[in-house]
């Protein structure tokens, strides 16, 4: 039969399998707009272990990672390193307890303990990290480790 | 009191239309009633404080955040996108617009919203004519 004529399963099957792939990259998180479809900001079960979300990137001296995360009392923040791995914990702060349960109208925040570990691409200087929170974002920079920089290396002409 | 959130289609009125391809984001909020008016609280993050547009028109709350997106260094790894926050909602009393207060901490919004003199319960006297 030629492949254009009548009907075929086998492409029908491959048809649906990427129609499928397709659904779940759109629900990825690397796709542009794939993050911002995302409820981003609730800790708790749906994003167990996925809160806070992050953003990484590098340049030559620096890992910097953007967490977001607002809400929190910067108190309860605790960030470290250790062998090559980043923990974030902290505690989003709840509403007072003395509002009484039947005035919401809504209630789509939630609050809570939360902890991620996170394995950083490059080994980090501990000595120099430096944590910031800004308008509910928590920034760091973590510089690299010497050995983990590029090095030039000279060609020499013999 | 009570409110409800303006439909998307419809609520995006009061935005001007040149601005009208803008996507933004949705903040989830919580809503709470206190004795004299409305409390809402909205999780805002990336928005400084001078960024903030909140304003009630004709009944319609409209809480507008831009955020100040700085990326450095190249991307690793991308799990949020920051983007204006954009909502509205319907209130159904009065609310007295001089008195409306506005908070921003940690990237969490606290508006609180007076109840207008006159949408607030009168308190009828009852005389005994003996």
């Amino acid at each position: 039969m030629a492949p254009n004529q009548g009907w075929d399963p086998f492409r029908e099957l491959d048809h649906l399998r990427r129609e499928v792939e397709r659904m779940f990259q759109d629900y990825g998180v690397n796709l542009p707009g794939g993050a911002a479809r995302r409820p981003a900001f609730l800790p708790g079960q749906a994003a167990r272990g996925m809160y806070p979300l992050l953003n990484i990137s590098d340049d030559e001296n620096n890992i910097y990672v953007e967490a977001l995360a607002p809400g929190v009392d910067p108190q309860t923040f605790d960030v470290a390193v250790q062998d090559n791995s980043l923990r974030i914990s902290g505690e989003k702060q709840a509403l007072s307890e003395d509002i009484n349960p039947d005035a919401y109208h809504r209630q789509e925040r939630s609050a809570g303990r939360f902890t991620r570990t996170l394995d950083l691409p490059v080994k980090v200087n501990t000595e120099n990290m430096e944590a910031q929170y800004r308008e509910g974002v928590l920034h760091l920079t973590l510089p690299k480790a010497e050995s983990a920089k590029p090095r030039q290396i000279q060609v020499k002409v013999s | 009191m009570t409110e409800h959130t303006v439909q998307t289609t419809t609520g995006e009125q009061s935005v001007p239309e040149t601005r009208a391809e803008e996507q933004t984001l949705r903040p989830p909020v919580d809503i709470f009633e206190m004795t004299d008016g409305l409390v809402v609280v909205a999780d805002l993050p990336g928005v400084p404080k001078d960024q903030i547009d909140i304003n009630v028109h004709e009944g319609v709350l409209t809480i507008h955040g831009k955020v100040k997106q700085e990326t450095v260094g190249t991307p690793l790894r991308n799990e949020f996108e920051l983007r204006n926050f954009y909502r509205q909602f319907r209130l159904t009393d009065e609310v007295d617009s001089e008195n409306i207060r506005a908070e921003m901490k940690y990237g969490v919004l606290t508006v609180t919203l007076p109840k207008a003199e006159k949408a607030k319960p009168k308190r009828i006297e009852v005389k005994t004519s003996s």
